[in-house]
């Protein structure tokens, strides 16, 4: 904004700034100076909003957790004494910190999984040449403007143990009723049907417009060579979305493993279960930090879980680009570009 | 795969014989895409109905009293009580409705205003200009996207009660301001939509840094910036964990709003679905106005990044 100063008076150039072979030896005016000073600092002004705002409220925070990790943090005097990686010690010694750890998993798995397999048949569906495109669209998206506190008290409901829909349906056809809020397991599955009521329809687009930048020819040439939907399916259309499903993967993963908002509201008490059953990584934290009010281990928990996304991340990248990588190779990486408009 | 294959093989040789109508139609539809059958549209009804179940069972039980969901003779067709529930969810003094709705508007407006700011200026930097360190500075951006929200938590807490801040809007507000995605996402959308010669021509007319900015720049970025905008103003506005460790249940936003409604020790439903569905209206009249916008925008946002 700032810069607004260094913009020369007038618009017109002056005769021998068209001149770059004279550059050596000139002796630069004032006006001349300004529009170099502009062209080296503009863009360093430009960042700069975002690059400070981050300092403050993303580097310096994650700098200072892994201080206070190392504390015994006092809150009234609002200072820490170090103790080094007592916290940390203490952390992986609680029980409570790997039922945690399953039930993250537990409940990532259960939502990315079958998540991902159904927006990517969603994806299909909407990617054939169908009517009223547009209304199908938003409608697998229209989940995900809804909190996901709102669809967490709407599940509870529906996942009510006894005056529950699901169990209500479940008894009507002769079945045993579901403890979902008594075993790990289904309170589990009750909270991934959350996150995936919420997500599929989200991912189902980005995994469509992916689709829709695959060249129809490819699909020309493999009927004409004789190859079913199916089969067409499996050749070019997964090879085809690996880029895209590597992206997909590893932003639910960042998000799946810092699930907080659906296990919170899945009772009444927000504590994860009267036996930890459904007790997240990152609600074990909130309650180590803003129950026990013990920030050193709260801080300690963070970069634990900061640790446990990356390599997960990574692990998640190594292993589906293993999985996906010589199909991939058949098909150039221009054809990724070329998108199709949506 | 090979079962799959044979009797597909003698597809090329068919094509000269004739075929049934049926067989016809099959193949118009792999080759061009051509008119999807009743399997598709029957799926995507499945899809349809799953997507808007959960609204209209907030609406069911939220229309009834407390005895709706354990009533023998249960209806599928709402009761009359909707209006009287949302009222008694609006003057609950626990939950503070209107100012958490206004709270959540304000805020989440805020965000996504600074959000676009910062990040179609540095997204323009990123893209069209040449400055030493630009790349391990880019790369820099796209990995702190993956540095979790829970890892500033803590000290951004004891940051705000020594400013006196909790309980205060602007510490949901403050930490908001930027996003990686959005610089990521402004610098690739700003690459492929603006030719560098048309930059080229602006500064050899003699237009400076900011001119060439804000009459070439800001103006190829409004559709992105549009897009940006929304996606983050829905994801303010779904915001739970850092609201809810922040404010002060006195003055929420409505997500933390929404969590005060089940922390009694007996649980109305009629009354809780009641709130949620009305805590959700705003984002529905936002999504009818501008649910097209936000697909485009998801969808462009995944062929370009």
């Amino acid at each position: 904004m700032t810069s607004t100063q260094t913009r020369p008076p007038a618009p017109a150039a002056p005769p021998h700034h068209a001149e770059p072979a004279a550059r050596p030896v000139r002796v630069l005016g004032f006006r001349q100076h300004l529009s170099r000073w502009d062209l080296k600092f503009s863009p360093y002004l430009y960042i700069s909003p975002f690059f400070i705002m981050f300092a403050v409220v993303g580097l310096f925070p994650i700098g200072y957790t892994a201080v206070i990790s190392l504390m015994d943090w006092d809150l009234v005097r609002n200072s820490g004494e170090f103790i080094g990686l007592d916290q940390y010690v203490w952390i992986l010694q609680n029980p409570q910190f790997w039922t945690a750890l399953r039930n993250t998993f537990s409940i990532f798995l259960l939502s990315s999984v079958p998540q991902l397999i159904a927006a990517i048949f969603i994806a299909a569906m909407l990617d054939r040449n169908i009517r009223a495109k547009t209304f199908w669209r938003m409608s697998v998206l229209v989940p995900f403007v809804m909190a996901p506190v709102a669809v967490a008290l709407i599940f509870s409901n529906m996942f009510g143990d006894v005056h529950g829909l699901v169990n209500g349906i479940l008894t009507d056809l002769g079945l045993p009723a579901v403890p979902w809020h008594k075993d790990p397991f289904w309170s589990h599955v009750a909270i991934a049907t959350m996150v995936n009521f919420r997500w599929t329809g989200y991912n189902t687009l980005i995994l469509l417009a992916a689709m829709q930048a695959i060249p129809r020819d490819y699909y020309e040439a493999a009927t004409v060579d004789g190859a079913g939907a199916f089969r067409q399916f499996l050749s070019i259309t997964l090879p085809s979305l690996k880029a895209t499903l590597i992206f997909v993967i590893i932003t639910s993963t960042i998000g799946g493993l810092q699930i907080f908002d659906e296990p919170r509201m899945f009772d009444n008490t927000g504590e994860g279960g009267p036996a930890q059953q459904w007790l997240t990584i990152t609600l074990f934290l909130y309650n180590i930090g803003w129950g026990e009010w013990n920030f050193g281990r709260a801080a300690a928990l963070a970069w634990i879980l900061f640790l446990i996304i990356l390599v997960i991340g990574l692990i998640n990248l190594a292993v589906t680009r293993a999985l996906v990588r010589d199909e991939g190779a058949r098909s150039p990486k221009a054809k990724k570009q070329k998108g199709v408009r949506a | 795969m090979s079962s799959l294959n044979s009797p597909a093989a003698l597809s090329i040789v068919e094509s000269s014989i004739p075929e049934t109508p049926q067989r016809r139609h099959n193949r118009t539809t792999r080759i061009k895409g051509r008119r999807a059958g009743f399997w598709v549209y029957a799926g995507l009804g499945v899809v349809f109905i799953a997507s808007l179940f959960p609204f209209y069972w907030s609406f069911l039980i939220g229309s009834g009293d407390s005895t709706t969901i354990n009533d023998p003779d249960f209806s599928w067709w709402p009761a009359g009580n909707f209006l009287a529930n949302a009222q008694t969810v609006v003057n609950d003094p626990a939950v503070n409705f209107w100012p958490a709705l206004w709270n959540s508007i304000y805020s989440s407006a805020l965000i996504a205003a600074a959000v676009v700011v910062t990040s179609t200026l540095a997204g323009w930097a990123f893209a069209k200009l040449r400055f030493p360190g630009s790349k391990p500075l880019l790369v820099f951006v796209v990995a702190t996207m993956a540095v979790p929200m829970q890892l500033g938590v803590v000290p951004l807490y004891i940051l705000f009660s020594d400013l006196g801040w909790t309980g205060q809007i602007g510490a949901i507000i403050i930490p908001a301001v930027t996003s990686a995605f959005g610089v990521f996402w402004m610098t690739q959308y700003l690459r492929q939509s603006v030719p560098d010669e048309l930059i080229e021509a602006a500064r050899v007319d003699g237009a400076s840094m900011i001119r060439t900015f804000w009459t070439i720049g800001v103006v190829a970025a409004r559709p992105a910036a549009a897009m940006l905008g929304l996606f983050t103003f829905v994801t303010a506005w779904n915001n739970f964990f850092w609201p809810f460790i922040v404010l002060d249940r006195s003055d929420p936003t409505l997500p933390v709003a929404l969590s005060l409604l089940q922390s009694n020790h007996f649980v109305d439903y009629s009354i809780v679905l009641a709130g949620v569905l009305l805590s959700t209206i705003p984002l529905l009249l936002l999504f009818v106005v501008a649910g097209k916008q936000l697909v485009s925008g998801i969808m462009q946002g995944a062929v370009k990044g």
